[in-house]
């Protein structure tokens, strides 16, 4: 077993690195499921509500293919838990991903592991630390969710397969990730890869949910989100569904090993294609360099985004009708009648996907941080190139990004929703209600900037800042904040549109504070240390 | 501003503290106009920390630096424009090919030139169509080296360029660092390859713990030291023991063993004539030894501070 030494160092390596991370990524799916639970159980009191609900969500097909069927529609948990289900599987999907990735090919690109792999780990021990750390990740998620539930007033035994069920994706697709980091030799090829098996596996289940009886509902078994749902969580908990992904686990991580020991270090089963011998005519400044790194990530992000657009915009017609119970018709009329209704829903939706943007734009900015920490930035530096052009080149396309990324969701949203009501007023309503995202969405890009300008080694305060904003929006109203304290949060500024009033005056400020962060960031980074490591 | 000077590189007093670091501490460095200057120094002394204050990477908290006539920190893009730098470890984009980045890092400076270019590839035999995570050390090495020294440049700047080298391509990059000294290139090399050291350099600046410790050409520097003899001699090794500027004698019989300082060689074959010389061997000092003295007073320094410390 010699090839396995060094595991438990690696561990311990690999949880003092993440240890932060890994607590906000955890605390995030916990947060959101109890927070989601908690605020569907007062609102769907009687047995009659919940089924018209319910059968009303079954009934819809674009529903149906994004978060899956209720096979119990008198369950109040399966009724509140319908839109994490498979959705919120998905994302922990994401997180296992990521987190194996991180820890094997990203580490055997930057040749770290090429350190410790002549020391004294064993050549199997990269792999087994990076699932070990993500199994136990995904365990701890899963059992924290359970509770959570719990904690919101939801069954104790169907909480418990809820939290199981999420963990079980992802211990699945920790496998997958296993495979696809031995196949090829860069780590954002082996992500890609594992993302796109995602993709397919989700669509495998959307169609088999769809199919109705007579058609292919067997396809929903070829999925480990399929799985997830199948244990059927507050509607008969079938906890011997478990097993199912526990032996795809075993099974691709077996393969996994024994790829490692196909393979040489730092390459990947697939051999690397060969690229130009030289520089095509964009690739001659910062600018030219900048986009090509972050294109490929940009085009992803648009297509993701183009989608959910095409979903939402699509079902908030329907939204009206999963609400038929006393409360709920309350809440209608305080909204203003189904066009409010369905004006809150695309509101809702639309600030959701605002935040998930940010995330996009944090992103394209650290990447000035991971250029300069890894030394690819002091090549750069010691050209022509300033200090200035070069740190806005990658501002510039998170600007610029996140305007086209909103952009071609509201687009998207605006002409699905205009198809269903048949008003074309109704695209540019949806679609300025998504461009008013944008100020907000660039104050945290301004923050991520500043930071890494003032502060390189704090450059998290981005993802920081946006942990912060989310919370407070999703507690402040539970634990009644004053108002002083939720407008701290850039996304509180932002208009409910579409059907609520448009002020121009908040986004003026937002981007004004935006633009002073950045400027901010750009005269830190011009005056300071470069590389600081 | 960017009048053409007879000193590529002035430094004088300069300071660098990184926290309770003191990197550099009062380093001066002068390097002529069309000159391969060595830079040397033990691990950690500052060389990398001098070259990136130079690129205006780094500001220095004080001491004078001039640069191609201009200020590292304050003109530092107009500079760079004259100049290539080659990093210790060359880190390349995973997605983009070798050559690409060749022509990416030359349009980033003055421009390159294509057919020294594609000689350079060929001599270096370096592939430029794989991807940047697909090389190993040293041919990443080998596209930083390329995109240098095809970028028409006044000056390169070279930080441990040949690690990762293998015996065929060190040949191959002493021959590129003569041919850029012949087109009037001046060349600031640090390096721990004294072999490519003694080959290349014109002259060599000696810096320790941030400081300079020795400059001038490598003969100027063997004259200070001591060069090692050994010689059978006619009779008694009489005198030679109180000879001033001899050390480390060792004598057996009629053979003696000794090293002499370089100042005093005179004197010492003269008393060795005198006593009457059957056969001699003289050795100048090997550059290794001439650095490891200074590397070595590192040591011996730090550790009389220490006893010192504790006696007191
Ligand atoms: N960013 C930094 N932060 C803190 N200390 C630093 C930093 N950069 C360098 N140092 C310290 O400054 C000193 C000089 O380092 P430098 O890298 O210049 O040495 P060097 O001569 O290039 O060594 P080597 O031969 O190993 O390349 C070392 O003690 C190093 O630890
Ligand atoms: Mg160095």
């Amino acid at each position: 077993m010699s090839a396995l030494v060094g595991t438990g160092s690696l561990v311990r390596l690999a949880l003092r690195r993440d240890r932060l991370m890994l607590s906000v990524w955890i605390l995030i799916f916990v947060v959101t499921a109890a927070g989601s639970a908690g605020a569907t159980v007062g609102l769907y009191d009687t047995v009659e509500s919940r089924i018209q609900a319910s059968a009303a969500i079954n009934k819809t097909p674009s529903l149906v293919a994004l978060y899956g069927l209720i096979y119990d529609e008198s369950s109040l948990g399966a009724l509140s838990m319908i839109k994490l289900g498979a959705f919120g599987g998905a994302l922990v999907a994401v997180f296992s991903i990521l987190l194996v990735i991180r820890h094997t090919r990203a580490e055997e690109e930057a040749g770290r592991l090429e350190l410790v792999g002549s020391t004294v780990v064993g050549r199997h021990a990269p792999l087994a630390a990076a699932l070990a750390v993500t199994i136990a990740a995904n365990v701890l998620l899963g059992v924290l969710t359970a509770l959570g539930l719990i904690g919101s007033g939801l069954p104790v035994s169907g909480s418990v397969a809820f939290g199981l069920a999420w963990a079980s994706i992802g211990v699945a697709f920790a496998g997958v990730a296993a495979i696809a980091a031995q196949v090829t030799s860069s780590a954002r090829a082996a992500i890609g890869m594992a993302m796109a098996f995602l993709g397919v596996v989700y669509v495998l289940r959307a169609i088999g949910d769809t199919a109705g009886d007579s058609g292919p509902t067997w396809l929903r078994w070829l999925s480990p989100i399929g799985w997830g749902q199948q244990v059927r969580p507050f509607q008969g908990d079938r906890w011997w569904v478990l097993l199912i992904p526990v032996a795809f686990f075993v099974t691709t991580t077996a393969v996994a090993f024994v790829l490692v020991a196909q393979r040489d270090h730092a390459a990947g089963l697939l051999p690397d294609r060969p690229g130009p011998a030289e520089a095509g005519r964009s690739l001659s400044g910062p600018l030219g360099l900048a986009w090509r790194l972050q294109r490929g990530q940009l085009f992803g992000w648009m297509a993701g985004f183009v989608v959910l657009g095409l979903v939402f915009g699509n079902i908030a017609t329907n939204v009206g009708s999963f609400m038929e119970s006393p409360a709920a018709r309350e809440l209608i009329q305080k909204l203003g009648g189904v066009q409010g209704l369905t004006d809150a829903f695309m509101s809702t939706e639309l600030g959701m996907m605002g935040v998930i943007l940010s995330v996009y734009g944090i992103q394209v900015v650290l990447r000035l941080r991971s250029e300069e920490s890894e030394l690819r930035a002091e090549p750069v530096l010691a050209t022509g190139v300033g200090r200035i052009s070069w740190a806005w080149s990658h501002i510039v396309i998170a600007l610029l990004g996140t305007t086209a990324i909103i952009a071609a969701a509201g687009l998207a949203a605006g002409l699905s929703y205009a198809a269903q009501t048949g008003n074309a007023n109704d695209f540019g309503r949806v679609f300025v209600a998504a461009i008013v995202r944008l100020p907000a969405v660039w104050v945290l890009t301004g923050i991520a900037a500043a930071a890494f300008g003032l502060a390189p080694r704090a450059a998290v305060a981005g993802w920081a800042a946006l942990v912060a904003f989310l919370l407070l929006g999703e507690f402040g109203p539970l634990f009644e904040l004053p108002q002083s304290v939720m407008n701290l949060s850039p996304y509180a500024h932002v208009p409910r549109l579409p059907g609520g009033d448009f002020t121009a005056v908040p986004l003026v400020w937002l981007v004004l504070l935006a633009a002073a962060l950045t400027t901010a960031g750009l005269v830190g980074f011009r005056r300071r240390d470069v590389p600081i490591t | 501003m960017n009048a053409p000077t007879d000193t590529a590189i002035s430094v004088s007093g300069l300071v660098k503290t990184f926290g309770n670091t003191r990197a550099l501490d009062g380093l001066d460095l002068t390097v002529n106009t069309g000159e391969v200057h060595g830079f040397l120094g033990p691990n950690g002394s500052g060389k990398t920390t001098t070259i990136r204050v130079l690129l205006g990477l780094l500001r220095s908290d004080s001491g004078a630096a001039r640069l191609l006539g201009g200020d590292p920190w304050r003109d530092a893009t107009t500079l760079h424009r004259r100049l290539a730098y080659v990093p210790g470890d060359v880190t390349l984009w995973p997605n983009l090919t070798g050559g690409e980045v060749i022509d990416m890092l030359g349009r980033m400076r003055a421009g390159l030139n294509k057919q020294r270019r594609n000689e350079l590839l060929e001599r270096f035999d370096l592939d430029p169509k794989k991807k940047g995570r697909a090389y190993s050390k040293g041919n990443k090495q080998k596209v930083g080296l390329v995109a240098a020294l095809a970028s028409d440049v006044e000056l390169l700047i070279l930080d441990e360029p040949t690690s990762g080298l293998d015996p065929l391509m060190e040949e191959v990059f002493q021959q590129c660092i003569n041919e850029e000294r012949r087109r009037g290139r001046t060349v600031l090399l640090s390096s721990h390859v004294l072999a490519e050291v003694e080959a290349l350099c014109d002259r060599v600046t000696i810096i320790r713990l941030g400081r300079t410790a020795e400059t001038g050409t490598l003969s100027e520097m063997r004259h200070l030291t001591r060069t090692s003899i050994a010689a059978d001699l006619a009779g008694e090794p009489n005198g030679l023991g109180t000879l001033a500027g001899i050390h480390n004698l060792e004598v057996e019989g009629t053979r003696v063993r000794f090293e002499a300082d370089t100042n005093q060689l005179d004197a010492v074959l003269r008393q060795l004539t005198s006593i009457g010389v059957r056969s001699l061997l003289s050795q100048p000092p090997t550059l290794e030894e001439l650095f490891l003295r200074h590397y070595q007073d590192d040591l011996r320094n730090g550790q009389k501070q220490v006893g010192a410390a504790v006696s007191s």
